[in-house]
């Protein structure tokens, strides 16, 4: 086989996770731009494993702990959002005026929940 | 060409092309799908390369587990079909762009660069070596992965359910 090929792929990922992260305003979207580049990094991993194997198994090894490490991270990122989400209203990544506008108090965080959110629907 | 090449061109087209939905998708929910795609496809691609272990740790951690909890985020965080916030400015996305296609270019022919492009025969290691370097050689690292598994859990709840936010404290 062409070990050029899973290469190329594990790039084309990298490069789509790349302009995930940088790109996406949603924090959880943006989060899908960093599961893209822990796959290609996986990729490249069981590529280089299956093409140049050593006695370790070292390859194939890395990429089931990369699996297991991104699923710890993705736990813990998504709780963080969700605590970003009851504390401002929306998982917004821009910053811009709406937090110093709408969205200032937190003692009642359960009805300025509903406001700032609706405001940002209707300035889009 | 051989039999895996072929095979491997069909599904990593596939594999590139959700990849790159998932990230320019308009709808959050048409997205996490594309990346459901994703990941599933790279998984066959593990097939292809002859990595049966990783191809099914990888749909069951992945496309089981990573993917249904972005879901439920998305959900939670009331980003549905309505929510047009998700897209910066067009000049940030041209310049997050040209980022994105040098990142693949510099990689893409470091790596073909690196390896070339001649056949070379598929031998990696079988399932049954793989298993026995894990409670072997990585063995520790392998116990201290349930060690970073127990803590994500732990750290998820008591973040998730807002301890330690400002209104514990006044």
């Amino acid at each position: 086989m062409n070990p050029a090929l899973p290469y190329l792929l594990a790039s084309v990922l990298a490069g789509a996770g790349c302009y995930g992260v940088l790109a996406r305003r949603n924090a959880v979207l943006m989060l899908i731009g960093v599961e893209l580049i822990l796959a290609a990094a996986g990729l490249i991993l069981v590529t280089s494993s299956v093409f140049n194997p050593d006695p370790y198994a070292s390859g194939m090894v890395l990429t089931m702990f990369i699996i297991t490490i991104a699923a710890a991270e993705v736990v813990v990122a998504l709780a963080v959002f969700m605590a970003l989400y009851r504390a401002r209203g929306h998982v917004d990544l821009l910053p811009d005026d709406r937090d110093l506008a709408g969205g200032s108090s937190i003692d009642d965080s359960g009805s300025n929940n509903t406001g700032s959110s609706d405001t940002r629907a209707g300035a889009n | 060409m051989s039999l895996r090449d072929a095979l491997f061109i069909a599904i990593g087209i596939i594999s590139a092309a959700s990849a790159l939905l998932a990230v320019t998708s308009r709808s959050v929910l048409h997205a996490a799908l594309w990346l459901v795609v994703c990941l599933g496809t790279l998984a066959g691609c593990y097939l292809v390369l002859g990595a049966e272990l990783i191809a099914l740790v990888q749909l069951l951690v992945y496309v089981g587990g990573v993917v249904v909890i972005v879901l439920f985020a998305l959900m939670l965080t009331r980003a549905g079909p309505d929510d047009a916030a998700i897209s910066t400015s067009r000049a940030h996305r041209g310049l997050a762009a040209m980022v994105a296609a040098g990142i693949t270019v510099l990689l893409g022919t470091a790596l073909v660069a690196l390896v070339g492009w001649e056949q070379v025969d598929v031998a990696g290691p079988s399932n049954a070596d793989i298993g026995a370097q894990i409670f072997d050689t990585w063995v520790w690292p392998f116990e201290l992965l349930s060690l970073l598994l127990l803590l994500a859990l732990i750290a998820a709840i008591a973040v998730a359910r807002g301890a330690g936010t400002t209104e514990d404290l006044e």
